[in-house]
This record gives structure tokens, sequence and C-alpha cells, in this order.
């Protein structure tokens, strides 16, 4: 090809090229071309990913790509969820929707988790974007239904509104009632986490009468039984659906009338939400059972023999969410029934009890392992493991991506060896080669790291928990992970060495997070000193790091890269750096 | 390194760097180390100081039901206090320690090593989402409640779906076995922080200490700031905070409040504390200026005036609750269960006006 043809090629058509590349990966690529490639790219970009909102600032964002539409932030570390960051940390998305207000004024889509948002971040968000579709506030805090309320009055053309697992203040207003009478573009309407107060039955029923594009909808679970069969009937055309709470006694009544709205439901492939489901109720979801692709009964106290019986009619089930009474027999009924099953997670519906109460071991992973050839995606949370077992899996689910496994009580050794568990995990990185997340549990020592590192070589994300002998395990992690990017660590014997040895890593990855373990303060100075592109945060409320002895080592760390230098917000609990290379206590 | 054996290190931990509890720790909220004051008093680090308020008079309290003339007062729960078995887990299991990393210095050390023996007392661990714990304490609860008053008991496989319900409640909930425990974080605001915090309502035993957590959280003075770096706080967070507690300063109190799961706002302190905790699912620290000029004086004529009627249909049930309060068996945890719907229910009348 000659080179002029390169040069040749006007900026219009490459953009039109570009524009069949969608991953952020590829654009990336594409804009490290040459300067004019990376000139037109950044004017077509339309979507944004920010995996950290403390990475890169909104002013940075914007000057490079001045025309994007839709964007997707992330806040706080994973460990939030487990109340492992204090309240107060950070995350907050005002700064954003502030400067984006001003300069996207297209933009149409806002993705959020783990983000502080307020009320005056969602009454900017609906005053600002003329043409807004898209909001998912996910694990979000921060907000009422007064700011649902500023959404729902001003954006005409919203399309969906999902608040997954956010926490909501209850301001006492009817907010679905601001959606106005004309309003009918709804796809998509997740309000599960709301409270009871929160949701109005007429507003609602009225809301999805007059929106026949819905396809998701999941309810908030004070919604009665009685109104759930309504519903289903003004939206038989609903794809996903969540239900809601289920009433004390069986009424015939009520039971034909939810079965007949079910069995309306053509399109119905995902269900969840079964709060309190009394199971003389789920015979009436029968007729959707052979369609569902996707179930949660994460929340579902139902137990193993009415689990059984339901799982046997979903034989086209991908996806299963279920708590653990469905016990070993029911993870056995799964695995012969369910042959496309591709995700399974396992909650326990009494953590804290030293007891097992239900009959659910090792085995049935492996039961499903064994009987689900297409098995990709696994969170386990159970009571006892064996080397065995694990290796088992590890043989038959060659392709697993997401393995995380949580044997309840912290060190617990294989059961049949006494061993710890790092040949049953070395298996796991060593026979599944496209795995991209793990947690580890259970007893371990520094050997599983040194698997870790010489097999996880797609490995993205790490949890790592009461494991480890020395400083050698990390150390095994960051020098072999290669495509490691989120490491989260908690109660191990890991410090100083591996971290300074490996200064140069954390720069590849978006961030590590480190609690109770072994790291000194002067470490994390030496560190901040070394590196300038990395905010190393000391989570520490017990006041000044610098005021306890030399040898004390920080209650958590928290490492990202970042171009967008130290932060502005940091709560009184967070110490980094200062130019003068002491630390100091921040506004 | 291996710490928290209860030998020198953990010793010299606990005299320099003791700190108040805050929230995401399970150990008992008071215990502070005077020492520790002055050592920080001491220090100055690049031209900021740490504030304390003093003990004693002067120090800012917020009221609860209690400060109101009233005959039942808040039963406190018969269990041990946590940081009792935390220590003594610390010192007991030392030995025992096994590769469960215990960093010298953290407060977390006696939280890593009962990890050894138990991870119920282990904060973030199992590592379950807080927003499914949650989900699952509401449902329990749910069950309990109506599991006592509804028609369920007719029917055979919802009774034995309460009963599997009452178990989790009973570990959930922490009916008698003190090392078993989890977290349930409750989000507190105050009139005048614009943020909010968490505390762990099972990290407290009674009344008295959760007060005092929140008083510790909420109405402590926060350290002065590097006058050189300062940054303008978005939110002039700060600057709050510290106007505020220039006004605790005297006389001028906060009430404390919360939000029961029918929505209603009640005045904190009323009710046994099991029973609180089984129905409360936010606190605000309001003010008292604010409270009254918002119903809240009606409010508390009628805990005044109407003590003596409460009293009348307590007294009743008297022996009842005063076994019942003692005792940890999950069937008197259920009679006292209904005993108290009873007498609480006969309060509504008393309840705060919604409009707060």
């Amino acid at each position: 090809m000659p080179k002029r043809l390169a040069y040749s090629l006007s900026d219009e058509v490459l953009e039109h090229v570009f524009s069949f590349i969608q991953s952020d990966k590829d654009r990336n690529v594409v804009s490290a071309v040459c300067k004019s490639w990376y000139e037109i790219e950044r004017w077509c970009r339309r979507k944004i990913f920010v995996g950290n909102c403390y990475a890169v600032s909104p002013k940075m964002v914007i000057r490079r790509f001045p025309q994007v539409r839709s964007i997707e932030l992330k806040g706080k570390p994973h460990f939030a969820d487990f109340n492992l960051v204090p309240d107060g940390w950070g995350g907050y998305v005002l700064p954003w929707i502030t400067e984006m207000a001003g300069a996207y004024p297209w933009l149409d889509e806002i993705r959020l988790k783990r983000m502080v948002v307020t009320d005056e971040s969602l009454e900017l968000i609906a005053k600002s974007f003329k043409d807004f579709k898209v909001l998912v506030l996910a694990s979000c805090e921060g907000f009422s239904t007064d700011g649902l309320a500023a959404i729902a009055a001003s954006c005409k053309n919203l399309r969906e509104l999902d608040l997954r697992e956010s926490e909501v203040d209850d301001s006492s207003v009817h907010w679905l009632s601001h959606f106005p009478e004309t309003y009918t573009s709804m796809v998509s309407l997740n309000i599960s986490c709301l409270g009871s107060g929160e949701v109005s039955f007429s507003a609602l029923e009225r809301l999805v009468s007059r929106c026949p594009n819905l396809r998701s909808l999941k309810l908030n679970r004070a919604v009665p039984l009685d109104k759930t069969a309504n519903i289903l009937r003004l939206a038989p055309q609903l794809v996903e659906f969540s239900t809601c709470t289920y009433s004390a006694e069986l009424r015939s009544d009520v039971f034909s009338n939810l079965a007949g709205a079910f069995s309306n439901c053509k399109e119905l492939r995902s269900l969840s939400g079964f709060w309190d489901v009394v199971p003389d109720y789920l015979p009436a979801i029968y007729s959707v059972c052979s369609r569902l692709t996707s179930l949660n009964l994460s929340y579902a106290t139902i137990h193993s023999p009415d689990l059984i019986k339901l799982v046997s009619h979903c034989p086209s089930l991908q996806r299963l969410l279920v708590l653990d009474y469905i016990e070993d027999s029911g993870l056995e009924a799964l695995a012969s029934n369910c042959k496309d099953l591709q995700e399974l997670r396992v909650f326990p519906s009494d953590p804290f009890d030293v007891e097992p109460n239900a009959s659910l071991t090792e085995q049935g992973l492996v039961a499903v392992s064994l009987g689900c050839p297409k098995l990709q995606s696994v969170l386990y949370f159970c009571r006892r493991m064996s080397n065995a077992a694990l290796v088992t899996i590890a043989q038959n689910c060659p392709n697993l991506t997401r393995f995380r496994l949580c044997i309840i009580e912290p060190n617990t050794a294989d059961y049949l060896t006494g061993e710890p568990f790092d040949v049953g995990f070395g298996a796991i990185v060593e026979h599944c080669k496209d795995l991209i997340r793990l947690s580890l549990s259970g007893l371990l020592t520094d050997c599983v790291f040194e698997y870790i590192g010489k097999y996880a070589k797609k490995l993205e994300m790490l949890s790592v928990a009461f494991a480890g002998d020395s400083d050698l395990g990390l150390h095994h992690v960051l020098s072999g992970c290669e495509s490691l990017r989120k490491l989260e660590i908690r109660d191990c014997p890991f410090g100083d060495k591996a971290l300074l040895t490996n200064a140069a890593k954390l720069e590849t990855m978006r961030s590590l997070l480190m609690s109770s373990c072994s790291v000194s303060l002067e470490a994390c100075k030496l560190l901040s000193q070394k590196m300038p592109r990395l905010n190393v945060e000391v989570i520490d409320e017990r006041g000044p790091p610098d005021s306890r002895p030399k040898n004390c080592t920080v209650d958590k760390l928290y490492i990202y890269r970042s171009v967008a230098g130290p932060r502005f917000d940091m709560p009184p609990f967070v110490w980094t750096k200062d130019e003068d290379l002491a630390l100091r206590l921040s506004p | 390194m291996q710490g928290g054996g209860g030998g020198s290190e953990s010793g010299s931990m606990s005299t320099v760097s003791r700190e108040d509890n805050m929230v995401v720790s399970s150990e008992d909220s008071s215990c502070r180390d005077e020492s520790e004051l002055e050592l920080g008093l001491g220090l100055s680090l690049g031209g900021f100081k740490m504030h304390k308020v003093s003990r004693g008079g002067h120090y800012a309290r917020i009221l609860t039901a209690k400060d109101f003339p009233s005959v039942i007062s808040a039963s406190s729960s018969p269990s041990s206090s946590s940081s009792s078995s935390s220590s003594s887990s610390s010192s007991s299991s030392s030995s025992s320690l096994s590769r469960a990393n215990v960093t010298a210095g953290t407060k977390r050390a006696a939280d890593s090593v009962a990890a050894a023996n138990s991870s119920s007392q282990v904060v973030g661990w199992p590592p379950i989402r807080a927003y499914r714990m949650n989900s699952m304490v509401n449902q329990a609860k749910n069950q309990a409640t109506e599991g006592f008053n509804s028609t369920m008991e007719n029917h055979k496989s919802e009774i034995s779906t309460v009963e599997k319900g009452t178990t989790g409640i009973s570990s959930y909930q922490n009916s008698g076995n003190a090392k078993l425990r989890k977290s349930l974080f409750v989000k507190v605001n105050m009139d005048g922080i614009p943020i909010g915090r968490k505390v762990d309502m099972n990290a407290h035993e009674s009344y008295e200490k959760l007060a005092k957590t929140l008083e510790d959280m909420f109405l402590k003075t926060t350290p002065n700031f590097n006058p050189a770096g300062s940054r303008a706080l978005e939110l002039g967070m700060m600057n709050k905070l510290t106007r505020s507690s220039k006004l605790l300063d005297g006389s001028s109190d906060f009430v404390l409040t919360y939000e029961d799961k029918e929505g209603d706002w009640m005045l904190v302190g009323d009710v046994p504390w099991k029973m609180f905790l089984s129905s409360v699912k936010r606190l605000r620290i309001m003010r008292t200026s604010e409270a009254t000029g918002l119903g809240m004086q009606i409010h508390i004529l009628h805990v005044l005036l109407g003590f003596v009627s409460y009293s009348k249909v307590a007294l009743n049930h008297n022996l009842q609750l005063h076994d019942c309060m003692r005792g940890t068996a999950r069937d008197k945890e259920a009679s006292t269960s209904r005993i108290c719907q009873q007498t609480y229910k006969s309060k509504r009348k008393y309840r705060i006006v919604k409009a707060l």
C-alpha cells in the first residue's frame, strides 16, 4: 500500500471508521498511532470510562474529549462495600457534574458506582442535560427522593433509571408522581433499593401503563403481591422483573391472579427479588421458567426441596444467585438440569454462625463444575473445602474467568488433609488461563502467591484476606501478574519490602488497598517521594500517624495512580504527603 | 510481626495509640486513654494542633428519653460488653494465633485475633455487601414480628419458614452469644452537618454507650489545620463543625431521635434497647430548639404526662418483662417482643409529628 494513501484518507472517513470501534482499549490504541489519529479520535470519542474518579480531573477529561455523550465513573474502592473504608472518605460526583454541565450539554448517560451523589448533583443533572437518557447509580449514597423528583420532572427522554443497591434517603416526596403524564419513554427502572414509604403504587401503575417500551422493572420489596399481578398485566412485554414481598399466607385468588399474570409475559427472561417468598407461591412462575436465563433467589429463604423443584423447571438457566439453603443436593439437581449455566453465586444464609445451618459443602460446587461445562463465573460461600475439590473444579472448568471462594472461617485448612489451600488455588490459576478475577480464602501460605504470580497472567483483580507468611507473598503477585489492575488485601503480613521493591508496578495498576497489614508509615512516605504519579493515602481514624512510634504500621493504605495529583476533598482521617515531604493533616 | 499477644507491644500501643472507637471497629466505643490526649496535644506537626474537648461539665450531651422522667428505664442487654470479650479473647487466644495477621499497633489487633477464633467479630468479614446484610436483617425482623402476630401459624410450611427465619434472627440480632455479633450500620445525621456518619448499633449494648459514641463522633471539635496549606473545602464542612460545637458550649443541647421501620420519628430511649435495635432505621441528632419548634415539645409533654398510663401498662407486664429481659432463649425473646409490641403500640399517640 503506498504511503500516500494514509494521508489521503480524509478526517471524515477516519472518523467513520473509528465509529465502529467501541471498546476503550481499542480506542486508546487508535489514538496512539499518530498525532492526526489522536486528534480525530479525541473529537469523536463519545463514551468515557473512568475507573477511579481521582485518577484524572474532570477538566482534563473535558480538555481531551470535548464531545462526550456517555460517562461512567467509579469512586470508592471495592472494599468499601464491606465497611472497610470509613464514611466520608470521598468519591463525590458534584465536581464532575458541575464541570460537565457546562462542557457537555449533550451528555445523555451517566453511570456511577460507589460514589456520593447529592440531591444537588441530581438537580444539576436534571437542569443541565436536555436530552438526558440514562442514569445508573450503583451502590451510591447521599441523595434522597428529592433528587429523584428533580430527575423525574425534568428528563423528558429518560430511558433508564437504575438505583441498584444505593442508599436513598426518604424525604417523603412522592417522586414517582413527578414524571409528567406525557412521559412515556421508560425502558428500564430499578428501584429495588427504595424503602416502603418511597413508592406510590398508583403512580407506579400509571407510569408502567403509559410506557410501552418498558423492558426491565425491578420494584422495591414493599409492593404487595396483588399489586405485582396488576403491574405485570400492564407490562406483559417485560424482559426483566423483580418481584416484591409475598404475603404471609397462600390465597388461591391471589395465586391464580399472579400465575395468570406471569403466563402473559412471554418475553420474561430474568427474575429477581423474591423477598419473604412463601414456597407455595413459587408455582405461579412455572409458566415462565422454561425461558428464564437469569434467576436471583438470593433473598429468598426457601429451602432445598422447593429450590430443586423450581430449578428443574428452568433448563435454560444461565445465571443463578441463591442462598446456601440450596444445599449440595440442590446444586446436584442444578448440575443435571441446567447445562447452560454460566454464573453461579451462593450466599450464606447465616454467615455468623460457626455451625453450618445448611448442608452446603464443597461437593455442591464440584457437582456444578462437573455438570455445567459453560461455567465461567463463581462466587461461593461455604464452610469447608479441600484441595482435591479445588483441583477437580479447576480441571472441569478451564474456562473460568471469575472465581471467588469464601471459606467463611478465616484460616480454615483443607478438611481432609489439614493442609493449606496453596495447591488447590494453584490448580485454579494453572488450568484457568483466562481467569481475570480471583478471591482467596482459607489457610494459605506464600506458596499460593508464587503460583499466582507464575500462572495468573491474565488476572486483573485479586482479593486476599488472612493469608500469606511474609513479604514474599506480595512480591510474587506484584512481580508476576502482568495484567493486574486491582489488588485488595486485608489482614496479611505484607509490608514495606514488597511494596517498595515493586513501586513501579503500582503505576501500571488502577489501585492497591491494604487494610491491617504490616506497612509502616516510613514506607508510605518513601513511596510518595519515589512515585509522584501515585497518590498514597493513609487512612487512619486513630489520629495522625506521625504521633505513633516509628515501627507502628498504618491502619489502611490506598494507593492509586493519578494524573490529577493529590485530591482536594480529603477528610481528616486521610493522610498524604505534602510538598515538604512530611505527612501532614489534610484539610 | 506478630502483635497483640497481650505482651509489651500491644501494651505500649494501648497507652500511646489507643484511640476511641469510631464507626468501623467492633470494640466498645467508650475506651479512651487520657494519656494519649496529652501526647497529641504536645505534638505539633507542621503548625497544627489537635484540640480535644475536656471531659466533664462543659461537655455537650445528647439528650435521650432517659433525661425525661420516665418509669421504664432502658434495659441493658445481659450480654457482656464487647470490649471485655474482645480483650479477653485477645489475651486468651494469643497463643493460638495463627497466620491471621495481627499488625502491632492497630486497634484491630483484637479483631484480627478474634478472627482466628470466630469470623463474626471482624469488620467486613465474611465479605458480604452491607446492602445485602441489611436486607437480610430487615427480612429477618419482618418475619419475626409478623410471625407472632399474624395468621402464619396456621400454615405448616410457613411455620417452618418462620422458625428457620427466627434461627437466622437470633444470630443476626445476637440474642444470646456475646461473641457472635454482626454489624448493623445505621446512618446518623446531625443538624448542621452535611455529611452523615454511620454507626454500628450492635457495637453498643445500651443507650448510654450509643450516646457516648455519638457524642465522640459529632460533638468533639476538629483539629485546626495547617494555615499555610489550607485549601478551601468545597462543602465548608469543617467550618460548620467548629461552629456547631461552639454552640454546644454551655447548655444548648441536642436531642437524639430515630426513624423506626414504620417511618415515624421517635425519641431515642423510649423502648427497651433490644427492641430499639430491631426497629431503628436511622438516627438524627436534632437541635432541641428545632425539635421543640416542630412539635417535639408536645411529644415531651406527652411523655411526661403519659408516663403514668404507660407505666400502668408496663406494670401489668412488669413481672413478665423483667423475666423476659433476663432470658436469652428464643421463646423468651418472642414473648418479650410480643409484650413490647403491645406497650409500644400503646405509645403510638405520643409519636413525634411526622412533619419532622
